[in-house]
């Protein structure tokens, strides 16, 4: 049938696919727990991905913070629950605007460079150079990623909820008018260790799928500065829609009795 | 062949798709002695030396070196042979976040596990090697010229003072008269380590110098395999026409849309 033809070519390369990405993620895996582990290198990607992506996710959570409080206040004003925007500023951040907010901007701004930078060393012969320099590409450009991205993510989601309370802070007590200290005391009062821990989570998944997505589509890059180009982009574009699903997946986990 | 081949291929073919490159290559390389491939573009030059390398997976046929087949060979078995071969690719390949010296000093750093500070003063030699100072050491890949990468490329290349030198069209891309010396240091480094080589390239003069024998490659085959003397007196008549880089003759060079 000429209509099912593409349909089912399509569904049978997306198979592939994924597949192919599986593969991928369990090599990864796989040298991740089996030595050497490039220390030096994970610290340096550690400083990349975490330290160099601090200002973006700090800009990114307070004005998130600020308008959650501002939108909130607006809102629930209708029903006299002005008192509840602190809290609902604290779970909003923690839950889900501050992973996946965090998760979006990093994958924007660290996906691409790690699929540009793997990319061009692919289409350069330099991935084949360490192969022929007794060196695993694996271990030596993708473990050090990945394990960077599951550590940093956490510590950036960590730091940009507490941005984000601190923007929804200033819009409420400077513009809202409500009292610090209450607005403080609220913060915390309906707050669980299960909202920061499921944040977290969260972070530390998308911080893998991110590192994993550049590195998956710079490794397979092909095809000189084009190549390169539609590998950034299938990096950013992917990890974006898995941060999407997969916080709903780890949502489900966390919060479905 | 008198002396025992280091690298030998027999009936190794290779596809991609529908296009087969490799239809069964053979091909020995004694030890100690230098081999140039020669061909046009697109006959399987860079494919050979990469299944030889083991970065493709030939579909069929062998590729022994020092008596193991390599295409059945264990990942250490394989990892070995790495250790004992250095490669100097077409753009020099070079590490863009690393500086010259780390370029050069990888393979001792990471292959051999050597201290840095020892690998730093050993790339420096090597760099003095291929007439390049002190002073480019510290420098990054990116700002040096076409040559010096190239240069560069081959001390990080004879760094670990491999038993077997592959290089990938090393004048590929500089002018002749830089060819000519990465020529002379490619046959200088290459003798004073008493190294298997190989060489892939289309530059006539290139393959005259380095080589002791020649094989050219066309259609996926080795057509002509002899020593470099004997290239002017073949009646092989794809070699005189390579030779000679006339149009006309029996080489199908695909200019159809010309």
């Amino acid at each position: 049938m000429p209509i099912f033809a593409p349909v089912g070519r399509m569904f049978l390369s997306f198979l592939a696919l994924v597949g192919r990405v599986t593969v991928f993620a369990g090599r990864t895996i796989g040298h991740m727990i089996a030595p050497p582990i490039y220390f030096r290198l994970i610290f340096k990607q550690m400083r990349e991905i975490g330290y160099f992506s601090l200002p973006v996710v700090a800009m990114t959570t307070l004005f998130a913070g600020m308008v959650l409080a501002l939108q909130s206040y607006s809102g629930f004003s209708r029903f006299s629950a002005e008192s509840a925007v602190a809290t609902v500023v604290v779970i909003s951040m923690t839950r889900e605007l501050g992973p996946v907010l965090a998760g979006l901007m990093v994958a924007g701004r660290v996906g691409a460079a790690i699929a540009a930078e793997i990319g061009t060393m692919r289409v350069t012969e330099q991935i084949d150079a360490l192969v022929t320099l007794s060196t695993n590409p694996f271990k030596y450009l993708v473990v050090p990623r990945v394990i960077a991205g599951l550590i940093t993510l956490p510590i950036l989601v960590l730091i940009g909820d507490i941005i984000g309370v601190l923007g929804g802070y200033l819009v409420g007590v400077n513009k809202l008018g409500f009292n610090e200290a209450s607005y403080i005391r609220s913060t915390f009062q309906y707050l669980e260790q299960l909202d920061v821990v499921s944040g977290l989570v969260k972070a530390a998944v998308f911080g893998f799928i991110i590192t994993l997505m550049g590195c998956y589509h710079g490794y397979n890059s092909r095809g000189g500065a084009q190549g390169v180009g539609q590998a950034t982009t299938n990096a950013v574009v992917s990890s974006s829609i898995l941060i999407l699903i997969s916080n709903y997946v780890v949502t489900e986990l966390f919060f479905t009795r | 062949m008198s002396t025992p081949a280091k690298i030998s291929l027999r009936n190794v073919h290779k596809a991609f798709g529908a296009k087969k490159v490799l239809q069964g290559v053979d091909l020995d390389v004694a030890a100690g002695s230098s081999v140039a491939i020669i061909g046009g573009s697109g006959t399987g030059k860079s494919v050979t030396l990469k299944c030889i390398l083991g970065l493709l997976t030939p579909d069929q046929g062998s590729i022994v070196i020092d008596g193991l087949d390599m295409t059945t060979a264990s990942r250490s078995d394989h990892e070995a042979m790495l250790a004992k071969t250095g490669m100097l690719f077409q753009g020099a390949a070079l590490f863009d976040s690393l500086s010259v010296w780390e370029n050069v000093a990888f393979g001792l750093i990471e292959g051999k596990g050597m201290k840095p500070k020892l690998a730093r003063d050993l790339a420096i030699a090597r760099l003095a090697d291929v007439g390049l100072d002190a002073d480019v050491a510290n420098l990054s890949p990116a700002s040096l010229s076409g040559g010096m990468q190239k240069r560069v490329g081959l001390a990080r290349a004879i760094a670990t003072e491999p038993e077997i030198l592959f290089f990938d069209e090393p004048t590929t891309g500089i002018d002749p008269i830089m060819g000519d010396v990465i020529n002379d240091l490619i046959v200088k480094c290459t003798r004073e380590l008493g190294a298997s080589a190989v060489t892939i390239t289309h530059d006539m003069a290139s393959a005259r110098k380095i080589a002791d024998r020649v094989a050219m490659l066309y259609q996926g085959k080795i057509i002509w395999d002899g020593p470099v003397s004997e290239i002017d007196q073949t009646d092989n008549p794809y070699l005189q026409q390579f030779v000679a880089g006339d149009i006309e003759g029996p080489l199908d060079l695909d200019l159809k849309h010309l």
